[in-house]
């Protein structure tokens, strides 16, 4: 197998900087800087992206133009956004927990940035192949529900509250199935490294095959895990006007936004990377497979968002609990039979 | 242009023989360390002298995550995931939602501060500890011992269902016996049916 182009580029940096510098060691920390620097510049322009593309399907759904005045098919619209979000006024409510209030949208970013480092980009390409990395990655995202309850809890007003308290049922309730999911993914492949999960998928056939019913139930949590709808709890604006981002206005608001897209992103890639055979495919390189089957998950990630209504929250809150859970430890129990009885055939 | 290039590589070897032959590795790395164990450490002194106990609450969630950062920077990087997913994700947001629930209209002083006689109770009380705790790590044998798993998880795995099978269950078990008494006092019981 030869190496995919990600990694050509990055040894073609390497030489080059390799000739220029000629130390070993500091080449590799700028290789490792530029890594980050890539990750970043992925979600930012994913963000970008992301804003138009979502009004432009959630119109089409809607059998709306969308966006349509800015510039070429409306194409500068988010360029317009966030000029308007930069100049707007930073309010500060009064009554509000300053400081927590205002580290809440910052630490954010962080769970939802910290993910990009265990994606396997292409062939080679992963900032941080540790050899736990699926756990780690779910242990690291977990992490950004208390922001939700710091944005919530520090704004002093009875949405945020509940929009934080609605964060943390949601996970609670949508944290277990998921991880229980992807326990059957992990039990075939026999091991927590995403490298090996993607190349377990390359020898045999897409996960999808093996284990239709995690995928479903993996799909589902993804909803309740990025707060979009048909579980979108947290901020449901007909019910709790936005939730635990009540507050916010201006850069603040956008950086909640900003790591909305960064999950819906990060989703794609891991349900591509988990069930759909990440980068490996035929003919085409890698890095085009990866980013292919990407849009394509993310396509019908924002086609259930648009098409969905938002069901109740005890109706959600009693589906994780009495549906999705027991399926996946059922689902666990099937995947180790059917381990068992392939050992032996 | 060869001459130009030589010249950078003569300085950047240069730098770097310097800065390795004065130890700059051992200094980052021992500076990471201490980075992260002051983290731990000043957030965990956040949680007692906080006035607000909210403040105290997300303190204490931020020394959970130094603590699991350390156990990463020690290669234990599977200790440190689920320090992150049960300290970090789950005890942290239950914490922080039972304090949620316990609102009162001031939060601002609602961690009570003690008297200069409880401080100085408290401040004994802690050096001891530290005291006892240093003797302890100094004797035991866990401070030079690496540990022989080989892989983390297949050897954590291995020891779990093997050799310590008997605890793991009873572990099990104990979680079993919480989560019903605890849904007991939630929901209530009818004395009929006892």
């Amino acid at each position: 197998m030869e190496t995919g182009i990600v990694m050509t580029v990055a040894n073609l940096i390497r030489g080059i900087l390799m000739l220029i510098l000629g130390n070993e060691f500091i080449v590799s920390v700028i290789m490792k800087l530029i890594g980050i620097g890539a990750m970043i510049g992925v979600i930012s322009f994913a963000a970008i992206l992301f804003t138009y593309t979502e009004r432009k399907v959630c119109a089409f759904i809607q059998v709306r133009l969308g966006p349509n005045r800015v510039g070429p098919r409306g194409l500068l619209q988010p360029i317009a956004d966030m000029l308007k979000l930069m100049s707007k006024e930073d309010i500060i409510p009064y009554g509000v927990d300053r400081v927590v209030w205002a580290l809440a949208p910052m630490v954010l970013f962080v769970p939802s940035a910290l993910a990009y480092a265990f994606f396997p980009f292409d062939d080679g390409a992963i900032f941080a192949d540790v050899n736990v990395g699926i756990f780690l990655l779910i242990a690291i995202s977990s992490q950004s529900v208390l922001t939700f309850l710091m944005a919530g809890v520090a704004s002093n007003s009875k949405y945020g509250m509940i929009g934080a308290m609605r964060a943390v049922a949601t996970s609670l309730s949508y944290e277990a199935p998921m991880v229980f999911s992807l326990l059957g993914i992990v039990m075939i492949t026999g091991s927590l490294r995403m490298s090996d999960i993607v190349a377990a998928q390359q020898n045999t056939v897409w996960f999808i095959v093996l284990q239709p019913i995690a995928f479903l139930i993996y799909l589902t949590t993804c909803f309740a895990e990025t707060n979009r709808t048909p579980f979108d709890f947290v901020e449901c604006e007909s019910e709790i006007v936005a939730g635990a981002f009540t507050e916010y206005s201006g850069m603040r608001w956008a950086l909640f936004f900003l790591a909305e897209y960064a999950n819906l992103l990060s989703i794609s890639v891991l349900t591509t990377t988990f069930f759909l055979g990440g980068w490996s495919g035929p003919i085409l390189p890698g890095f085009v497979w990866f980013w292919l089957k990407t849009i394509f998950m993310l396509m019908i990630f924002l086609w259930i968002r648009w098409t969905f209504p938002r069901v109740r929250i005890d109706q959600m809150m009693s589906f994780g609990w009495k549906v999705l859970l027991p399926l996946a430890l059922v689902n666990v129990l099937f995947t180790g039979v059917g381990i068992y009885i392939n050992r032996f055939m | 242009m060869t001459d130009v290039l030589s010249f950078i590589h003569f300085i950047v070897n240069g730098v770097m023989d310097f800065l390795v032959s004065i130890g700059a590795p051992d200094l980052i790395m021992a500076g990471i360390f201490y980075l992260m164990a002051a983290v731990t450490v000043l957030s965990a002194l956040g949680v007692v002298l906080m006035r607000n106990v909210v403040h105290s609450a997300l303190m204490l969630t931020a020394s959970f995550i130094g603590v699991g950062c350390l156990y990463i920077y020690m290669n234990a990087s599977f200790m440190g995931a689920v320090q992150f997913l049960v300290y970090g994700g789950a005890v942290a947001v239950l914490i922080v939602m039972a304090i949620m629930l316990t609102r009162r209209p001031d939060m601002a002083h609602s961690n009570p501060s003690r008297g200069a006689l409880h401080q100085l109770g408290a401040a004994i009380v802690a050096a001891v500890f530290c005291l006892v705790m240093l003797i302890v790590s100094m004797a035991s044998p866990f401070r030079t011992e690496a540990s022989h798993l080989g892989d983390e998880v297949k050897g954590i795995a291995d020891l779990m269902l093997t050799e310590y099978v008997l605890p793991f269950e009873v572990a099990a078990v104990l979680l079993l016996i919480a989560m019903i008494g605890a849904i007991i006092l939630a929901k209530g019981v009818s004395e009929n049916d006892a």
